[in-house]
């Protein structure tokens, strides 16, 4: 590879992992995620009654997901508080994991995850996917899977895997491309997929490889940090 | 054509047989979307599903093969409520026929006057049970909107006196022990009056808070052990160290 990464990371290697389940006790469900400097920290609440009573749905219960960044977790101050973006990654994150939930057995319920980002070095959505997936995982909702994000960048014309703050503001070239997408962990699914930036169709089929090879490590540490808590 | 299948059926037999003792002996934890075993012969349980040849978890738990069936045991996560479990709740409100109960799951439970054991008048229900008073209840019937209860049978009814604490209720099974044999050595340890509910709510109540203490901290203990094979005789052991 011609470039080097700012990091001095190949342009396969993720940052390194960590996981952890159990992290919250007061709720059903938790767990940790992090990729090096970003952290991402979910609880899962339910399932539980939902209100207002008009948003029941007596079919099925339904997902709902809160995303939002903490204060002090970026340089500059994130004033507190529901925003354009973290309302907007909070229902991406939501149909990200609602294929693979299983929750229509309870009716006129809610399950509550809440995801926060006490430290934000870029890739925040997918963390906070993984993150989610492991804390549904331990709340013991039914599911058909596990869940496992990954980000893949474009800085100038090279791909990369995950991508963190100083390869998202990259500018030299073409400039940077942040690819997040989410894959359902043992079938060819993806239920996120975004860009943001340019990458040529011919491109893409490589960057997915390149996701679905990462994904297959992430999901590894999933499987590992459930298994090791009960441990 | 029946001969095929039982020739078919006792070939896989053996191959069966030793994944399913090797996989039986030892429970293991297995996440949501991982392949317990594979072959025909299995029956999927609860929390487990089949998956063309596979049988795949669920949800994530402990995965046991007992014969056939193929099951995952919840390590964690709420309350799901299920027909005749005996459950501890708050009264919440009460309405003209019955009382509205708090058991910590989605869905409030409902305690119909007449599933109460003696006559009750409709305009004396708080002499019964108040608001905020605790009972344990049997889960009677689970319709499309709403939970019945009962307190007709023994050890049900209003809980007076003594305390209550909760526990994840993913550990009640282990607490309990087959046939109870697990509570029966806390109660007849400690010597205190206890009522387990599914719910992860659990009721004591002795002549004494020591007592009361130490079958507290036992339960705690045991809900903490959940991994551990042969709790009950490591229990006896506990038992005469603290």
């Amino acid at each position: 590879m011609t470039l080097k990464r700012p990091s001095g990371r190949k342009a396969n290697e993720m940052r390194p992992i960590v996981t952890k389940v159990g992290v919250v006790p007061n709720a059903d469900g938790s767990a940790m995620f992090g990729f090096g400097n970003t952290i991402a920290i979910a609880a899962v609440y339910g399932p539980r009654q939902l209100h207002p009573q008009h948003m029941q749905d007596p079919s099925t219960g339904i997902l709902r997901v809160n995303y939002d960044l903490l204060s002090f977790s970026v340089s500059d101050r994130k004033k507190p508080g529901p925003s354009r973006r973290s309302q907007e990654i909070s229902k991406v994150i939501e149909w990200a994991l609602l294929p693979v939930l299983d929750i229509k057995e309870f009716p006129n319920t809610v399950v509550d995850v809440q995801v926060y980002i006490p430290q934000a070095d870029a890739s925040t959505r997918v963390a906070a996917i993984n993150a989610a997936a492991l804390a549904l995982a331990h709340a013991g909702i039914p599911m058909r899977d596990l869940v496992s994000a990954v980000s893949i960048g474009k800085l100038d014309s090279d791909l990369v895997v995950d991508v963190d703050k100083e390869e998202e503001d990259f500018e030299e070239g073409e400039g940077a491309t942040d690819f997040p997408l989410a894959k359902v962990s043992n079938s060819d699914e993806f239920t996120l997929l975004q860009l943001d930036g340019k990458i040529p169709p011919e491109k893409i089929k490589e960057a997915l490889d390149m996701g679905v090879e990462a994904c297959k490590e992430i999901y590894e540490a999933q499987k590992k940090a459930l298994k090791e808590m009960m441990a | 054509m029946r001969n095929k299948i039982n020739e078919a059926h006792e070939a896989e037999e053996d191959t069966v047989s030793e994944v399913g003792e090797a996989l039986s002996s030892k429970r293991h934890v297995v996440v949501p979307g991982e392949i317990i075993v594979s072959g025909d012969d299995y029956l999927p349980g609860e929390g487990v599903r089949r998956e063309s040849d596979n049988v795949v978890a669920n949800r994530f738990g402990l995965a046991e093969v007992i014969g056939r069936v193929v099951k995952v045991i919840p390590l964690s996560g709420a309350y799901i409520p299920r027909r005749n479990n005996v459950v501890l709740g708050r009264v919440t409100d009460i309405t003209f026929n019955g009382w509205l109960v708090d058991i910590d799951c989605p869905g409030n439970a409902f305690l119909p006057i007449a599933e109460s054991p003696r006559f009750i008048n409709q305009y004396e229900m708080d002499q019964f049970l108040a608001i905020g008073d605790v009972l344990a209840g049997k889960i009677w019937s689970i319709k499309g909107r709403g939970i019945d209860l009962t307190i007709k049978g023994k050890g049900l009814g209003k809980l007076e006196g003594g305390f209550i604490f909760r526990i994840n209720p993913s550990r009640v099974p282990r607490i309990i022990g087959r046939e109870g044999s697990m509570i029966n050595l806390i109660k007849d340890e400690t010597g205190c009056q206890i009522t387990v509910g599914q719910n992860g709510w659990i009721w004591v109540n002795g002549d004494s808070s020591d007592k009361v203490m130490r079958a507290r901290r036992a339960i705690e203990y045991v809900a903490e052990k959940v991994h551990i094979d042969g709790l009950t005789e490591h229990m006896e052991e506990w038992f005469t160290k603290n």
